[in-house]
C-alpha cells in the first residue's frame, strides 16, 4: 500500500497490512514531529505534496525494495497538512521471512523516499519564524 | 503554444499562485519554458537551478520536449519524511 493521506495515520494498521503467514518479521518506521532543528524550537509543522507523483513515486521506491531485498509485503503512508509535535508523518512497515532483511529494507525505503517522493516540509519555530527545509 | 507551469511550496509562495500560464514556442523544450517562466516571474529566478522539472508524473531533463497543454511540474528540493 502507498497511499497520502490528510488523515492522522494509524501505526498499527500499517504494521498489520504487510503481515503474510509466511513472515517471521514485521519492521515498521514510525517517522514523528521532533520539536527541534538547528537548535531551534519548532512548534509545529506543515507537509505539502504533488499527491498523484508522490504515490507515484512510492510505489516505485515499494518496488525497488521488493526486488533489492528478500521481503514480502511493504507499506509507505505519508501524511499531509497541518502536524504537531510527536505525531506521525510518515510510517513505513516491511514484513520478511526473516528479521534482517526486514530492517535493511525498512531503513532502505525510508532513504529513498527523502531522496525522491515530491513532498515538502514546512517548519513553523518558536519565536514565529518558519522555513521550507532544504531551501537556500 | 500553451503550457500550465505548476508550483509547490516555496515557489508557490513565491509566485503567490500553484498555477502558471506560459506561451512558449512551437517545439519548445522545459528548458526555454524555465527561461520563460524567470522572465515573467524575476522572483523564482534564483530557485530555478535547484528545481527538478516533471512531466506526466517522471521526472525529466531541461531537453525534455514540451506540446501543447503540458503540465510542467517544478519541483523544488524535497523535504518529505523525518
Amino acid at each position: 500500500m502507498y497511499k497520502i493521506t490528510t488523515e492522522p495515520i494509524d501505526v498499527q494498521t500499517v504494521n498489520d497490512l504487510v503481515k503474510r503467514p509466511s513472515d517471521g518479521a514485521v519492521v515498521t518506521f514510525d517517522g514523528i514531529v521532533r520539536d527541534n532543528f538547528d537548535g531551534r524550537t519548532v512548534r509545529s509543522l506543515e507537509y505539502e505534496a504533488y499527491a498523484e507523483m508522490a504515490e507515484k513515486k512510492m510505489a516505485e521506491i515499494g518496488a525497488e525494495v521488493r526486488h533489492k531485498f528478500a521481503i514480502g509485503e511493504i507499506a509507505i503512508v505519508h501524511r499531509l497538512g497541518a502536524l504537531g509535535i510527536g505525531e506521525s508523518s510518515i510510517v513505513i512497515a516491511v514484513a520478511a521471512p526473516h528479521r534482517h532483511a526486514a530492517f535493511e529494507a525498512c531503513a532502505y525505503a525510508m532513504d529513498r523516499v527523502k531522496e525522491e517522493v515530491p513532498v515538502w516540509k514546512k517548519e513553523f519555530f518558536d519565536d514565529g519564524d518558519a522555513h521550507w527545509v532544504n531551501q537556500n | 503554444m500553451r503550457i500550465q507551469v505548476k508550483l509547490f511550496a516555496l515557489l508557490r509562495e513565491i509566485a503567490g499562485t500553484d498555477t502558471v500560464a506560459l506561451e512558449v514556442p512551437e517545439r519548445a523544450n522545459t528548458g526555454q519554458a524555465l527561461h520563460e517562466l524567470s522572465q515573467h516571474h524575476p522572483a523564482l529566478q534564483p530557485y530555478l537551478e535547484n528545481v527538478r522539472l516533471a512531466l506526466k508524473m517522471d521526472f525529466v531533463d531541461e531537453a525534455a520536449s514540451l506540446a501543447e497543454g503540458d503540465e510542467l511540474h517544478l519541483i523544488p528540493p524535497v523535504s518529505g519524511g523525518t
